[in-house]
């Protein structure tokens, strides 16, 4: 049976098109109504042709169900504790095989940047994947201002460590070592879809999603998006990474999302869209090489065998 | 573990022995019916799947352990609760059901052949269906006319493969999980200790010239 709907009803082309000025604008007015992140502010940006138009992971669950081991390993860990973090003063130190080495502050850091909102998939190593909206700017732009020097093959990250204010770094019980480090090839590094995010859902980052400054590499696993970032630094071998240290035989350099690379302990052939289908009967979905953006990353790679690279 | 003094050791076995049994099913199911509930109301966070997996896994765990506790309790001059064991064991028995239909039903959206693919690849999922897997015949022999059948040499027999049921799960745990992080890690820990008191009894039991009495 058709159902007929009156032309009147259906939206207009143009209002369609900008409906996610009038989603904005819904949340703006939101955030003016109370936010519940005291310290959230709202940042102006560009769009970019890198965001998909998938539906977004509600802003309450991006900002609840988070890995950020500085401060527990639950999932809800992260929101309960990180409010504690003080991210300012904020520095960012790049140094290493570059020609202009400096330590930023935040401010100066973002002064010549113009940011830009890239919804992005992410695909975490447990199976569970998210749409986020973040607000950054392509790693490249920072990257080049430093002047990589030609021997610089490797980019390393490393998160800040303050036990006073991370209690996951205290106590009996620690799950990896501090600082929490990550790293990439100096051409993923300056792929335009890698990005140091500031801020999601159109405002300054919550420390649990890894405030102030933080990595976003949509095409692999979310753990290579280290969280609050304090130091940068080109390097000529491939650094070490945290997870990798952990369990070599389980988490590799690259961790490209990849459904035909299993995880030794669990498949990574499906994975869980938080937020979706009401919750309990929200249907796995096929995960895709990537993350889905192989059309843009895959030739990175060629010549790679992903199964030994993983 | 404080040891009582004996009149009023005397005066809570009293109150124990004269304690129903049929009140520990409906407070031992009220956890699983209240996740369920949350599940259902969509008040389980961003991954209420996973919360309601990993809730009645770890209920059927709890209750494996308060299992093993009833015997080292009384060895340690606690009271007798060898009455309520049954009714643990099958509790742990049920909640394993749960944890496992949840794996099915909702985990994998009833997909066979995903299911049948984990249970022979991923060995924290063969680990955790040979736990679902002892604990089967345990639970279907829980209840007298079985003892009587059996005799009671042959049941006690079978049901120390409990204490195998109880290593699987929490090396399921810890499997299924990212590094070491503490709640399975304590687990473990505590079926190690259940474990280890019952191989000391074992030890002195042999050593000592006195014939075993209970």
């Amino acid at each position: 049976m058709t159902q007929r709907i009156a032309s009147s009803e259906i939206t207009p082309r143009d209002v369609y098109l900008r409906r996610r000025e009038f989603i904005g604008g819904a949340i703006a007015s939101l955030v003016l109504a109370g936010t519940p992140f005291a310290n959230a502010a709202a940042l102006t940006f560009a769009k970019s042709g890198f965001s998909t138009d998938e539906p977004l992971t509600p802003k309450a669950d991006v900002t609840s169900y988070n890995n950020f081991y500085e401060f527990g390993t639950g999932k809800g860990d992260p929101s309960s504790y990180a409010g504690s973090l003080k991210t300012s003063p904020w520095s960012v130190t790049i140094d290493g095989l570059v020609s202009k080495p400096a330590t930023y502050t935040l401010e100066d850091l973002l002064k010549p940047i113009t940011l830009e909102e890239r919804i992005y998939r992410m695909r975490c190593v447990e199976g569970w994947s998210m749409v986020i909206p973040w607000i950054g700017f392509p790693l490249s732009a920072l990257l080049k201002r430093v002047e990589p020097l030609g021997s610089a093959k490797y980019v390393s990250f490393e998160t800040l460590v303050r036990p006073a204010e991370m209690p996951g770094q205290t106590g009996f019980f620690q799950p990896l070592d501090w600082p929490y480090v990550e790293g990439l090839r100096l051409d993923e590094a300056m792929h335009p879809l890698t990005i140091l995010a500031v801020g999601l859902y159109g405002e300054t980052l919550p420390n649990q999603n890894g405030a102030p400054i933080r990595l976003v590499v949509p095409w692999k696993y979310g753990f290579k998006s280290i969280k609050s970032i304090v130091r940068i630094n080109l390097v000529e071998k491939q650094p070490m990474t945290s997870w990798n240290k952990q369990n070599p035989s389980e988490y590799g350099f690259y961790s490209n999302v990849n459904p035909d690379v299993d995880h030794p302990r669990w498949s990574q052939k499906t994975e869980r869209r938080i937020g979706e289908g009401s919750g309990l009967f929200a249907k796995r979905r096929p995960t895709l090489p990537f993350n889905g953006y192989a059309d843009e990353v895959a030739s990175l790679y060629a010549g790679l065998n992903l199964k030994t690279y993983f | 573990m404080a040891v009582l003094a004996p009149a009023s050791n005397r005066t809570l076995q009293r109150a124990i022995n004269a304690f129903p049994r049929w009140p520990l099913y409906v407070i031992g199911a009220l956890p699983g019916l209240w996740v369920f509930w949350l599940a259902l109301n969509d008040r389980l966070g961003a991954d209420p799947v996973k919360t309601l997996e990993h809730t009645l896994g770890l209920w059927a765990l709890r209750f494996i352990i308060a299992s093993l506790a009833v015997t080292p309790i009384r060895r340690f001059g606690g009271p007798n609760l060898v009455r309520f064991r049954r009714a643990l064991g099958l509790l742990a028995f049920f909640y394993a059901c749960a944890h496992l239909s949840a794996y099915i039903i909702f985990d994998q959206g009833l997909d066979a052949h995903a299911i049948i693919a984990d249970i022979v690849k991923r060995p924290y999922i063969t680990i955790g269906m040979f736990a679902f897997a002892i604990l089967v015949p345990l639970a279907v022999t829980s209840n007298n006319a079985m003892i009587k059948r059996m005799g009671a040499a042959a049941w006690q027999r079978l049901h120390r493969w409990v204490y195998v049921a109880a290593i699987a799960a929490v090396v399921h745990f810890l499997m299924s999980v990212k590094s070491w992080p503490a709640e399975p890690v304590i687990y473990a820990a505590i079926v190690a200790a259940l474990l280890l008191i019952r191989v000391g009894f074992a030890v002195k039991r042999r050593s000592s010239s006195t014939p075993r009495t209970v």
